[in-house]
């Protein structure tokens, strides 16, 4: 069926960055962005026209732009590097290790392009790991957003936290789930759809698959909450007890793989509060060339693949 | 501290930090002499004579950084900087204990008077530039050196880090290779040679300067020369040995990773009297 909020298509998560980076710029001189020969396509373009002293290019070489980037935070700036998320979180792991988790340098890693949706490029550019690599570094905070109003918001809380934080961008134009007041605060989830029989809980562009999803399955009489972790770290426990506790059946969406990515999380925070049977959406290998609406078609990021999810998990609920 | 320009006593005070490099490796039983004993001179002009900095107050923001990218050789580091007050000498025997402030790699959390943490090969040229990007824009005088081993620049990100140095033009950032021609597995040359060294270096345009890194004349001169050069950044190319001052030490590969024995402490003490 047709769902009833019929969601407006916004901008791309990576241009709501740029121009948030452009707005923070004009607020604090301490704003710095750092790019690898990406910068049209990060959107820190937008910064570089502006404020041209405050960028940085370093070429086609991320282990070194990390590097810069803490060394501009280890002299007080606040630099947001930006690069293809699979090439500064893998190209750039170790450096974010060393000079940045383990140093707790101020630094910002903005991927953008993240997940499959980057399409016809293929699985060289796609970063479907980035979650779990920005997890596994004590001390990161990792945001997610899921559309264009929550990255404005989580860039503004990025550049107040003082620490390292990983921010995950998509390439496509992106569905837009919130209203101009919505509230974000690093580490609180948020309740998109209040419901009592599942949770689908969601993250980046499968929030808005989430809220059709979870139209679907109202209209076939089952109630499904969805909840958007736009922090995938420091995880929102407490939303996710309660979703367990209250609904007892989760589904868990994400645009990476089910290894290492927020549905591992999901279950460990529940493991820990309050078990209860899961279901995972997500990718378990490469995927290929093809439109970004053909790829999430083919690689089951679609509504239909959570009301699916969600039938089978119900089905385990006790 | 007091600093000084007198040849004499740098010399001096690079003895008492040899004694302190072979002492303490010798307490806590594993660590890098040959590297740490490599660079004494250079650390020692650094610190009393050529850089601007105040142990009473480590904090300041125009004071000259100093990275050991070359993070193994710690012990020479924290051997200068207590001398220095910025953390007590009579801890430096609990080198790589567990707690210890003197931890088995430079680490920031537990000695902060430590510019970086280190000990990753290959990363600190980029923190270097990327602090002397931060200063140069603060119109700041600050200068920021650091120290690579000969072995360390086999890494790629080295590279990377000086394309971008030289491309912005960063005059504010010295970089000193310790060039004492061991590694870990033995000689440089047997194992991935870095040659032509100065040349490399010349072709990624930097500022290059060769000189004896244990002649303190010719390091004070090469820093000056380094603090004059305007829109290119410098590189110091220290012909240095490994092992620096203890016989059985120098030129060793084995001395690159293993501690000295009680007796080969006393031994070296003895040439080091």
């Amino acid at each position: 069926m047709e769902p009833k909020l019929e969601l407006k298509l916004g901008m791309a998560t990576r241009e709501a960055f740029g121009k948030a980076l452009v707005e923070l710029g004009r607020e604090n001189p301490n704003i710095w962005a750092v790019d690898a020969d990406l910068s049209k396509s990060t959107y820190t373009s937008l910064f570089a026209k502006e404020f041209p002293d405050r960028f940085v290019s370093c070429g086609i070489a991320e282990a070194n732009m990390v590097g810069v980037a803490a060394g501009l935070a280890m002299g007080g700036k606040i630099p947001f590097a930006a690069s293809f998320s699979c090439f500064v979180m893998n190209k750039g792991f170790e450096q974010l290790r060393v000079v940045v988790a383990y140093s707790n340098t101020n630094v910002k890693i903005v991927g953008t392009h993240s997940g499959i949706s980057i399409g016809e490029d293929g699985p060289s550019q796609m970063s479907i790991e980035d979650i779990g690599l920005a997890c596994s570094l004590p001390g990161f905070v990792v945001l997610s957003p899921a559309d264009e109003v929550a990255t404005h918001a989580l860039m503004r809380a990025a550049a107040a936290h003082v620490g390292p934080v990983f921010l995950r961008t998509g390439r496509p134009k992106v569905p837009i789930v919130y209203g101009p007041g919505q509230e974000f605060e690093i580490g609180r989830a948020i309740q998109v759809i209040d419901g009592q029989d599942v949770t689908l809980i969601a993250t980046g562009l499968l929030v808005a698959e989430a809220i059709r999803a979870s139209e679907t399955l109202a209209a076939a009489g089952i109630s499904a909450r969805v909840i958007d972790i736009h922090t995938i770290k420091p995880l929102d426990r407490e939303a996710i007890r309660r979703a367990a506790l209250e609904t007892g059946a989760l589904v868990v969406a994400e645009e990476h793989l089910v290894d290492g990515g927020l549905g591992v999380r999901v279950a460990q925070a529940i493991a820990e509060t309050c078990p209860c049977p899961m279901e995972f959406v997500g990718l378990t290998t490469y995927a290929e060339s093809g439109t970004p609406d053909g790829l999430l078609d083919k690689y089951g990021m679609r509504a239909g693949n959570l009301v699916a999810a969600a039938r089978r998990v119900l089905e385990r609920k006790a | 501290m007091k600093q000084t320009r007198n040849v004499e006593e740098l010399q001096g005070i690079s003895k008492i930090i040899r004694r302190h490099i072979v002492v303490m490796i010798g307490e806590a039983k594993s660590g890098h002499p040959g590297g740490s004993l490599s660079a004494v001179e250079t650390l020692v002009t650094l610190y009393w004579d050529v850089m601007r900095h105040d142990p009473d107050n480590p904090e300041w923001p125009d004071r000259d950084r100093f990275i050991l990218s070359k993070g193994h050789a710690a012990p020479v580091l924290y051997s200068v900087l207590a001398e220095c007050g910025y953390c007590p000498i009579d801890a430096l025997n609990t080198l790589r204990q567990l707690g210890s402030i003197y931890q088995g790699h430079p680490d920031k959390r537990f000695l902060p008077a430590l510019e970086a943490s280190t000990g990753s090969l290959g990363e600190g040229l980029s923190l270097a530039v990327g602090l002397g990007m931060a200063a140069r824009w603060d119109k700041r005088p600050v200068r920021t050196y650091v120290m690579l081993g000969d072995g360390e620049i086999q890494e790629g990100q080295v590279w990377e880090a000086a394309m971008f140095g030289a491309f912005h033009k960063l005059d504010n950032v010295v970089a000193i290779v310790d060039y004492n021609r061991i590694q870990l597995d033995g000689f440089v040359k047997d194992i991935m040679e870095v040659e032509p060294l100065a040349a490399k270096w010349q072709a990624f345009g930097w500022h290059t300067i060769e000189l004896d890194g244990h002649s303190i004349p010719a390091l004070q001169a090469a820093f000056a020369e380094a603090a004059s050069v305007k829109g290119r950044p410098t590189v110091l190319i220290a012909h240095t040995v490994k092992g620096k001052g203890v016989s059985f030490m120098e030129n060793n590969p084995k001395f690159h990773g293993v501690a000295p024995t009680k007796d080969e402490v006393a031994q070296a003490l003895k040439e080091l009297a």
